[in-house]
C-alpha cells in the first residue's frame, strides 16, 4: 500500500495534499498496490467525499481530541504507529511547513531515510527520486533506500488531477497510544493573531517590490494596487535587508513561496533565489526600467519603465474603470 | 545558559548555478562560501542570548577542513567555541549528518558540557533536507520546534512565533530543546575587525566522525529545464495603464 498523509482544514484537503494524492495514486498504480490516506484531527472524516475522486481505498482517521491542535511529534507518532501496523511500501506527505515537519518526525521515529521536496519518483529497488535543492533552482537525482520509502512532494511539482471515476472510500479509526512527551511542543492560543489581511501564500494576486521601488515610502503605490485588486504586497530579499519591509513580506528561497494567479514583480531584477519563491505563479508581469533584466525574460507580460510612473497610471486607470462601473450600476435603475 | 549552533558551509550562489562536468557538485571555482542563510540567524540569536542571559556558545559544523572559515566567521560574531566534524568533503545525507552531530553532543555531555539549546537553520540552503534538527532532537529525546521567526527565553521555557499560510502561530516548549530557525528571526550583525582578529587565533576542536550510509544517495545534480515562452511587452511607463487593466480583466482579477 501507498499511504498518503493529507493535511486538511475542517475536512477539506489542502491543495498541496491533493497534489500529493495525485503523485501517490501514480505510485500506487506503478507498484500495483492500493492507495490509503491518513487524516489527523477532528472533521477528517469529511475528507472522504473528495477522496472518492483520488482512488483512495481506505481513509485512516485519528480524531483523538488531543490531536485537534497541531502537535508535530504526536501527529508523527500516529502515522508511524499506523505504518508499523499496515506496513506500507511508501509513506508520502506534502513538503509544506507542517507536512515537512511531521514527515521528518516520522522518519526519525521509524529510523528511515526521507527524501524531501521530490518532484519525480520512480518506484524500483531502490527508488530513484528527483528532488529540489536550493529551493528548486537545482535538482538532485538520488537513490532512496529503506524498508518503507518516506517522501515529501515539492509544492506545485505537479497538478492535482481528480479522476472522473469515483470509488468507495472505507474509513478506519485510529486510537494511537500517545505519550505525554509527544505533546512537549504546545501551540499557545493567540487572540487577534489574524490581521485580517490576505496572506501572501493565499493571495490570488501578489504585487512584489524590489530595489526599483525606490524607498519604503514607494511601496504606497504597491499597497494601493493591492487594495484595488484585493491582493497582497511582497518584496525581494534586498528590500528586507534595506529595512523597507518586514521579512514576513519576503518572497523567495528563504521567504514565502507564493502561487498566485498573477505575480506583479515591480523593480525586481529576478535573481534565482527570488524566482524560486514565485515560480508557482500562473502568470508573471514584470515592471522594470531594464528590458534586459532577468525577470523580463521569465515573465509572461512586461512593462518597461519606472515602477512609480507605471503604477500611478494603472491605479488611476483602475479607479476610473471602477467608478465608471459603479456609475453604470447606480444609473442602471433609471436607464 | 549553554547554546550549541549547528551550521553548514554552502556556496554563495547569488548568480547562475553551473555544475561540475561529472554533475556531482556546483562548480565553485568562481564562488565564495558562506554559512547557510537561516543558520546565520541562528548564530546571531545565540550571540544575543548569551549577551542577555550569560552562559556559553559553541558552533559546530560537519564538513571539510575548509569549513573552518565558517566556524571562524561565527566566532568573529561572538561565538566562543568551535567544533569541526571533519569529513573528506563528500556529501553526508541527513541521517548520517544527524548521527554524527548526536554523537558529538553526547561526547560533550560525557565531558561535562550539556546544552540548554541546540539550534539549526530550518533547512540548509544547498541540500534542503528539512530534517537534521528533528532527527537530532528525536535521538536526544528533546522537544523540537521548527520554522521559528521569533523567540523568547524565560523561566526555563522557550516561546516562539512561526509564520503559517494564514498568519502566525505561537508555540512553546521547556528547555532543553532543539530549535530550527528561519531567516527573519533577526538581522545578523557584521563581524568587527577586532572580532575577526580574535577569531583567527582561537583553537578549533576537531572530531573525525565515522561515515555511514544514511539511505539517501546522490546520483547526479541537474539544472531545471526552463520552459520556452514568449514575453508580451505591454508598453512603456504610463502608456501601459490601459493595457495592464485589460490583462487584469482577462485574468479575472478585476
Amino acid at each position: 500500500m501507498v499511504l498518503a498523509f493529507i493535511e486538511h482544514v475542517d475536512g477539506a484537503p489542502t491543495m498541496l495534499s491533493l497534489e500529493v494524492l495525485t503523485m501517490a495514486g501514480r505510485l500506487a498504480r506503478d507498484l500495483g498496490v492500493p492507495l490509503d490516506a491518513v487524516a489527523i484531527g477532528p472533521k477528517g472524516a469529511a475528507a472522504s467525499g473528495i477522496l472518492t475522486s483520488y482512488q483512495v481505498a481506505t481513509l485512516h482517521l485519528a480524531d483523538d481530541l488531543r490531536l485537534a491542535e497541531y502537535a508535530p511529534a504526536a501527529w508523527a507518532h500516529t502515522i508511524a504507529e499506523l505504518a508499523d501496523r499496515v506496513n506500507p511500501k511508501v509513506v508520502i506527505g506534502t513538503a509544506s511547513d507542517r507536512g515537512g515537519e511531521v514527515m521528518a518526525h516520522v522518519a526519525a521515529r521509524m529510523t528511515l531515510p526521507l527524501a524531501a521536496n521530490c518532484t519525480q519518483i520512480a518506484a524500483g529497488d531502490p527508488f530513484i527520486v528527483t528532488r529540489q535543492r536550493w529551493g528548486g533552482s537545482l535538482l538532485e537525482e538520488a537513490h532512496l533506500r529503506g524498508a518503507v520509502k518516506l517522501l515529501t512532494v515539492a509544492p506545485h511539482a505537479l497538478t492535482a488531477e481528480a479522476s472522473p471515476n469515483r470509488t468507495e472510500v472505507a474509513t478506519h479509526s485510529l486510537a494511537p497510544a500517545l505519550e505525554d512527551k509527544d505533546f512537549r511542543v504546545r501551540l499557545v492560543p493567540q487572540a487577534g493573531a489574524d490581521s485580517g489581511k490576505i496572506s501572501l501564500a493565499q493571495a490570488r494576486v501578489v504585487i512584489g517590490g524590489g530595489r526599483g521601488v525606490g524607498s519604503a515610502e514607494g511601496f504606497a503605490t504597491l499597497e494601493e494596487l493591492a487594495d484595488l485588486l484585493g491582493g497582497a504586497v511582497g518584496c525581494s530579499r534586498v528590500v528586507t535587508s534595506l529595512g523597507w519591509r518586514p521579512h514576513s513580506d519576503q518572497v523567495g528561497q528563504t521567504g514565502t513561496r507564493i502561487a498566485p494567479d498573477l505575480y506583479i514583480a515591480c523593480g525586481i531584477s529576478g535573481a534565482i533565489q527570488h524566482m524560486v519563491g514565485c515560480r508557482a505563479a500562473k502568470h508573471i508581469l514584470a515592471i522594470n526600467t531594464d528590458p534586459n533584466a532577468p525577470i523580463v525574460a521569465q515573465a509572461d507580460y512586461a512593462v518597461i519603465g519606472d515602477v512609480q510612473k507605471v503604477l500611478s497610471a494603472v491605479n488611476a486607470e483602475i479607479r476610473r474603470a471602477k467608478s465608471g462601473h459603479e456609475r453604470m450600476v447606480t444609473e442602471a435603475p433609471t436607464a | 545558559m549553554n547554546v550549541l549552533v549547528c551550521v553548514k558551509r554552502v556556496p554563495a550562489t547569488a548568480g547562475q548555478i553551473t555544475l561540475t562536468p561529472d554533475a556531482q557538485e556546483i562548480d565553485t571555482r568562481y564562488l565564495g562560501f558562506t554559512i547557510s542563510p537561516h543558520e546565520e540567524c541562528a548564530v546571531e540569536e545565540a550571540v544575543r542570548m548569551i549577551e542577555a542571559h550569560g552562559g556559553s556558545s559553541t558552533v559546530l559544523t560537519l564538513g571539510p577542513e575548509a569549513a573552518v572559515d565558517q566556524l571562524r566567521d561565527a566566532m568573529a560574531l561572538g561565538i566562543e567555541r568551535a567544533i569541526l566534524l571533519e569529513t573528506d568533503g563528500r556529501e553526508w545525507d541527513p541521517v548520517a549528518t544527524a548521527a554524527a552531530i548526536v554523537e558529538a553532543i553526547e561526547a560533550e555531555r560525557a565531558a561535562g558540557r550539556s546544552y540548554d539549546l541546540v539550534m539549526f537553520g530550518n533547512e540548509s540552503a544547498d541540500s534542503a533536507g528539512y530534517q537534521v534538527g528533528v532527527r537530532v532532537a528525536d535521538a536526544l529525546d528533546l522537544p523540537c520546534v521548527t520554522g521559528i521567526k521569533a523567540l523568547k527565553i524565560s523561566d526555563g521555557r522557550v516561546t516562539v512565533r512561526r509564520q503559517t499560510e494564514s498568519g502566525w502561530e505561537t508555540a512553546e516548549a521547556l528547555l532543553p530543546a532543539v530549535l530550527t530557525v528561519k531567516e527573519g528571526l533577526n538581522l545578523p550583525r557584521y563581524p568587527s575587525l577586532p572580532g575577526r582578529l580574535k577569531a583567527k587565533k582561537k583553537e578549533i576542536e576537531r572530531i573525525a566522525p565515522q561515515w555511514q550510509d544514511g539511505g539517501l544517495e546522490k546520483i547526479r545534480l541537474k539544472l531545471p529545464v526552463q520552459a520556452e515562452h514568449t514575453v508580451e511587452i505591454l508598453g512603456k511607463n504610463g502608456d501601459a495603464g490601459a493595457q495592464l487593466v485589460a490583462v487584469f480583466q482577462r485574468l479575472r482579477l478585476l
